[in-house]
């Protein structure tokens, strides 16, 4: 089952930024990290394959700017997704190669024609 | 089901004496149903012919519109059953994220792009946005997808429930690919094509040609065998001609495509072909 068009068309925009970028599916799975984001989480895409939501919380430990345990539900990339709103914060992040960073996240809604809800894209940048 | 092509070229109707094989009629395909259905791919330039067609105990079609890029609709305000008030179209095609299909088709039914406005037509017009998603007309079933092409731009898939027709007249799916080939998670109309029986496509540029045109919503005669190969479709019909190539430029471009499928069957898309399915 292909993606829908706007997700496929997401993924070639992504794969051509030097920014880190992620593009979740609107049931929350990582289908897809570029190159700019592989630096970023420790592992690349071709190793990793699309990460199913319920997969993604014991892959990556993330706490906020001061150090506090962060719920998933609070993550700029789920409120996009859930509360179909941008979202940016700072959080600290620890990936698949155990380095925690301190990252600023900007994710946005994926809506299509017709108001359908496809999915999520979060913009990185490495503060520390 | 029975496929006729009406009108195969793309972009601009393109008649002349170097073009008389592969023809100069802009996109138009006639698919008729086991109970006699009758759907109307696009209406280019070649739906006019198409209407002179019908017989009068023809009184009803179903016009399913990809997009509204002028190759597409040009023909509409000439096909004559519009001027039957015996006459039921439904017309199906994508709204824009502002605007419903009846206002988008609105703008060119009307002065001053046409003298006579889609209120006025006495035939019975019901229009239809699509969004996706499955419907019956009869016995077939039609489902449209929104593919790669600027604006929104839909393909179809057509079936009986034995046999399946895709079309996809204005595609680009090689848009932004980085590696070779096409994986079907990653690839714009391939749910559209996969398996299909025929699937009717783009074929607009030459291999040369493409890189210069990258981004203009068009397939190389490459990329399209390649797309078909993908999906696994069994028949493929070239479409969309450019209106710069003639006869013997699209003889070659077909010639080069045979000797690049390994499983699909290319056949050469002239204006006036039926193929069974």
């Amino acid at each position: 089952m292909a993606e829908p068009i706007e997700i496929i068309l997401l993924r070639q925009w992504a794969s051509y930024l030097g920014l880190p970028v992620w593009i979740m599916d609107a049931g929350g799975s990582l289908v897809f990290y570029n190159e700019a984001a592989e630096a970023l989480l420790g592992r690349r895409f071709e190793e990793s394959g699309a990460i199913a939501v319920e997969d993604l919380a014991s892959l990556f430990s993330t706490r906020s700017e001061d150090g506090q345990p962060l719920a998933a539900s609070e993550l700029p990339v789920s409120i996009a997704l859930m509360e179909r709103r941008p979202s940016h914060s700072t959080i600290l992040m620890q990936g698949f190669d155990g380095r925690a960073r301190k990252l600023e996240i900007t994710a946005f809604p994926v809506t299509g024609l017709a108001g359908r809800m496809l999915g999520a894209v979060a913009m990185f940048w490495e503060t520390a | 089901m029975l496929v006729r092509l009406w009108g195969t070229r793309g972009s601009l109707a393109a008649p002349g004496p170097e073009t008389v094989r592969y023809g100069g009629n802009t996109s138009c395909v006639e698919i008729r149903g086991p109970e006699g259905e009758l759907l109307i791919l696009d209406a280019g330039t070649g739906i006019r012919r198409l209407g002179a067609s019908l017989a009068a105990d023809d009184n009803e079609a179903h016009l399913l519109l990809t997009h509204l890029h002028m190759d597409h609709i040009q023909g509409r305000g000439f096909f004559a059953p519009l001027f039957r008030p015996d006459f039921d179209i439904h017309i199906w095609g994508p709204p824009s994220s502002n605007q419903l299909l009846r206002d988008r088709i609105s703008r060119y039914l009307s002065p001053p792009l046409f003298p006579v406005r889609l209120r006025e037509l006495p035939s019975l017009v019901a229009i239809h946005d699509i969004l996706g998603g499955e419907v019956r007309i009869g016995s077939l079933t039609m489902r449209a997808e929104f593919v790669c092409h600027p604006g929104p731009t839909v393909g179809y898939r057509i079936g009986d429930g034995r046999r399946s027709i895709a079309y996809i007249p204005d595609h680009e799916p090689a848009l932004g690919h980085r590696t070779a080939g096409f994986e079907p998670r990653w690839t714009s109309g391939i749910d559209l094509a996969e398996d299909c029986d025929l699937l009717i496509h783009d074929t607009q540029f030459t291999a040369a040609e493409y890189p210069d045109h990258a981004g203009w919503g068009h397939s190389s005669i490459d990329h399209a065998v390649d797309f078909a190969e993908a999906a696994r479709a069994r028949r493929l019909v070239t479409f969309h001609h450019d209106p710069a190539h003639g006869d013997t430029e699209i003889d070659e471009m077909l010639k080069r495509g045979r000797a690049r499928a390994s499983t699909v069957e290319v056949l050469p898309g002239h204006e006036g072909d039926v193929f069974e399915v």
